[in-house]
């Protein structure tokens, strides 16, 4: 063998010089990875919700059913006409509420899962959590009606307990107002807490288990009893993982229209108001404006929660 | 010594922690003096960290009494108890700023803001960071994070301070540098200092005395002095320093001994083969022939490894200076030392 023959590298193939080529050049590769997703985020995604923002600020020709594409506030002005108010303030209430219910019942379960449960239980705790979500929304919301109805089990239990009076009580109350829990809002409400609870126990149950545990060990050394660390460390660090979770059930109330329309009192909730007014009337502009508000209001909430210093231990 | 270190500020009695079939800890015993600087020394799964968790009340002994200043500890939680722990990764509050972690604890026993305050600011300012109390735990370095727990704990004026490997996570430098500041501020405010480490150097420079922990046992509890100079085990002798362990056959060979010795590299001579011992040493002194294997220039001095005549290897210490006798590898070399330096060590 010659030294220039055994100096002669071996060829080298389409796929390796490829690879080479992406190696001394890492910007190419980060380029070539993020423009796909970069396109989809920013035209699909980005781009459709522009329009829609748009859409919103046209207005329809009652005559001809056609959309003018002239600018005008019209849309937000018959926003808040005291129908559509009443819709978006219902909405909201009902999100809020769901909200500070799912987190009231998924913070003890997410704390238990994070601080206690170990190995199967942990696992089983997990799958107990998401075994909900392997089923169909539909079905689930459609059991809730059969429980929630007159004839259904939870009526049947309470009078049964001999407290049916109470139940019809609270039933006439004000606001709730409901011949039965399948046709009040307590039944909405259960059954949008059940929908969302998942996806407010896993952020709040991550963010409990990044606590670490010497956190909790240095409270206690400095003198701090079980509900002062608990008050003073582990609540605060916990926050970003509610805030999450609110996040998640607040919007996804906001714009849910099916359990509102199946379970619970006929007045239209935004998602449903957007539903008819895109569907039924074709008014497209108006809907598009009615589908700005849970995002105005999500925003609203985001800046609030931000100034209570939600994501500051993030 | 003072009178204040006869009292005793904390006492193992036969203390024993068990995880399942593990022994963390198996039957200790020992006192820590009031006002000293303790070091548990030991590598990891030793147990000396599960002894410092015993102190802080964070485990309780399977079997056995913690006492602390003469009171057993037995159910007592850790906020009940007057001692307070530098973590090792710290576990500063992340949503705290510098100020209200080191005053948490101040906060904790309501000790009203404005001197709690003026006391967690003072700490600050011993630990020289008097500038960084708006500080979140987040915009410091390791060093600095490192001294807000120093601070933290000490603001409460615990009668024990434990240390569970503070300076673990600096880089050399900073470590030699925390060194010398912790040992001035444990002479500062006079209490007793609860160190664990696995740094033997560490635990030699800092401490009044070293736990030696193996198996969840103490090897040898003693000075840092005479921990290295009469190393009672074989594991003391090789964990504490570097070690020429004699196997006893080879301790019989070479000075008549039968039994295991340890002899430090650096208590060896070396000079030219077949040359006399100094008459000085001459009467005291034990030599062997031997060859040099291989040299390695460590700067300050030279490490030798050493092949003896008629088996077995010593490694030899020697300062590099000018004059001295340096042999290169393959040299013929004469090997003494005093007899006193060679150590019989317990089985």
């Amino acid at each position: 063998m010659t030294v220039s023959a055994s100096l002669k590298q071996p060829a080298a193939g389409l796929t390796s010089r490829f690879s080479t080529y992406l190696y001394s050049r890492p910007r190419m590769l980060l380029l070539l990875l993020l423009v796909p997703p970069l396109l989809w985020l920013g035209i699909i995604y980005l781009g459709s919700l522009f329009s829609l923002l748009l859409q919103s600020f046209f207005q329809l020709d009652d005559f001809t059913g056609h959309v003018v594409m002239q600018p005008t506030v019209g849309n937000y002005l018959r926003l808040v006409t005291s129908t559509n108010v009443a819709i978006i303030t219902r909405t909201a209430g009902m999100a809020a509420i769901v909200t500070l219910i799912a987190a009231a019942i998924a913070f003890p379960l997410a704390y238990y899962m994070a601080r206690y449960a170990g190995g199967r239980m942990k696992a089983l705790f997990y799958v107990a959590v998401m075994l909900p979500l392997w089923s169909n929304y539909l079905v689930r919301v459609y059991a809730w009606k059969l429980i929630l109805a007159k004839e259904g089990a939870i009526h049947w239990v309470v009078n049964h307990l001999g407290l049916g009076d109470v139940l019809d009580w609270i039933l006439s109350l004000p606001v709730v107002e409901g011949s039965s829990l399948s046709t009040s809002y307590i039944g909405t409400t259960i059954t949008f807490v059940y929908i969302w609870l998942p996806y407010m126990i896993l952020p709040i149950q991550a963010a409990l288990e990044r606590v670490p545990r010497s956190l909790i060990e240095a409270s206690s050394d400095l003198g701090a009893k079980p509900g002062e660390t608990f008050r003073k460390v582990i609540l605060p660090l916990s926050i970003p993982g509610v805030a999450a979770g609110s996040i998640f059930t607040f919007s996804l109330t906001l714009g849910d229209y099916i359990i509102p329309q199946m379970i619970g009192s006929s007045r239209p909730f935004i998602g449903q108001a957007v539903y008819q007014f895109q569907g039924t009337s074709g008014d497209i502009p108006m809907a598009a404006a009615f589908a700005m508000v849970p995002i105005a209001i999500m925003a609203v909430y985001l800046a609030i929660a931000k100034r209570f210093g939600a994501f500051d231990a993030l | 010594m003072t009178d204040h270190k006869t009292s005793i500020a904390v006492s193992f009695q036969s203390v024993s922690r068990h995880y399942g079939a593990v022994k963390a800890v198996d039957n200790v015993s020992f006192d820590i003096l009031d006002g000293e600087f303790f070091a548990m020394l030991g590598p990891s799964g030793s147990g000396k960290t599960t002894c410092l968790r015993l102190i802080a009340g964070f485990e309780q002994p399977t079997e056995g009494t913690v006492a602390i200043h003469g009171k057993p500890m037995m159910g007592v939680p850790p906020y009940d108890r007057d001692v307070n722990t530098v973590f090792q990764d710290y576990a500063l509050f992340p949503h705290m700023t510098v100020l209200e972690n080191v005053g948490y604890g101040l906060m904790i026993k309501k000790v009203p803001s404005a001197e709690r305050n003026k006391r967690a600011q003072e700490m600050l300012d011993m630990v020289a960071l008097g500038s960084f109390g708006a500080r979140k735990p987040s915009q410091l370095s390791g060093g600095q994070r490192q001294r807000v727990a120093l601070a933290r704990a000490l603001v409460n004026r615990p009668s024990v301070l434990l240390l569970d490997e503070p300076l673990g996570a600096l880089d050399l430098k900073l470590r030699e540098q925390m060194q010398v500041e912790l040992k001035a501020i444990q002479r500062q405010v006079g209490i007793t200092f609860i160190y664990v480490t696995h740094d033997q150097g560490e635990a030699l420079s800092m401490s009044d005395r070293i736990a030696v922990f193996n198996h969840g046992k103490i090897e040898q509890l003693a000075a840092p002095q005479e921990l290295y100079e009469r190393p009672r085990t074989a594991f003391v002798a090789g964990f504490v320093g570097v070690s020429n362990l004699l196997t006893p056959e080879v301790a019989q060979r070479l000075t008549g001994i039968n039994a295991s010795c340890s002899i430090r590299p650096e208590k060896i001579q070396l000079q030219p083969a077949n040359s006399a011992i100094p008459a000085a040493n001459a009467g005291r002194a034990m030599s062997v022939q031997g060859t040099v294997e291989s040299v390695l220039y460590l700067g300050a001095g030279s490490r030798y490894e050493v092949a003896l005549q008629g088996g077995g290897e010593l490694t030899v210490m020697q300062q590099n200076s000018e004059s001295g006798f340096r042999p290169a590898q393959g040299e013929p070399v004469l090997l003494w030392w005093n007899g006193s330096d060679l150590l019989r060590l317990q089985d």
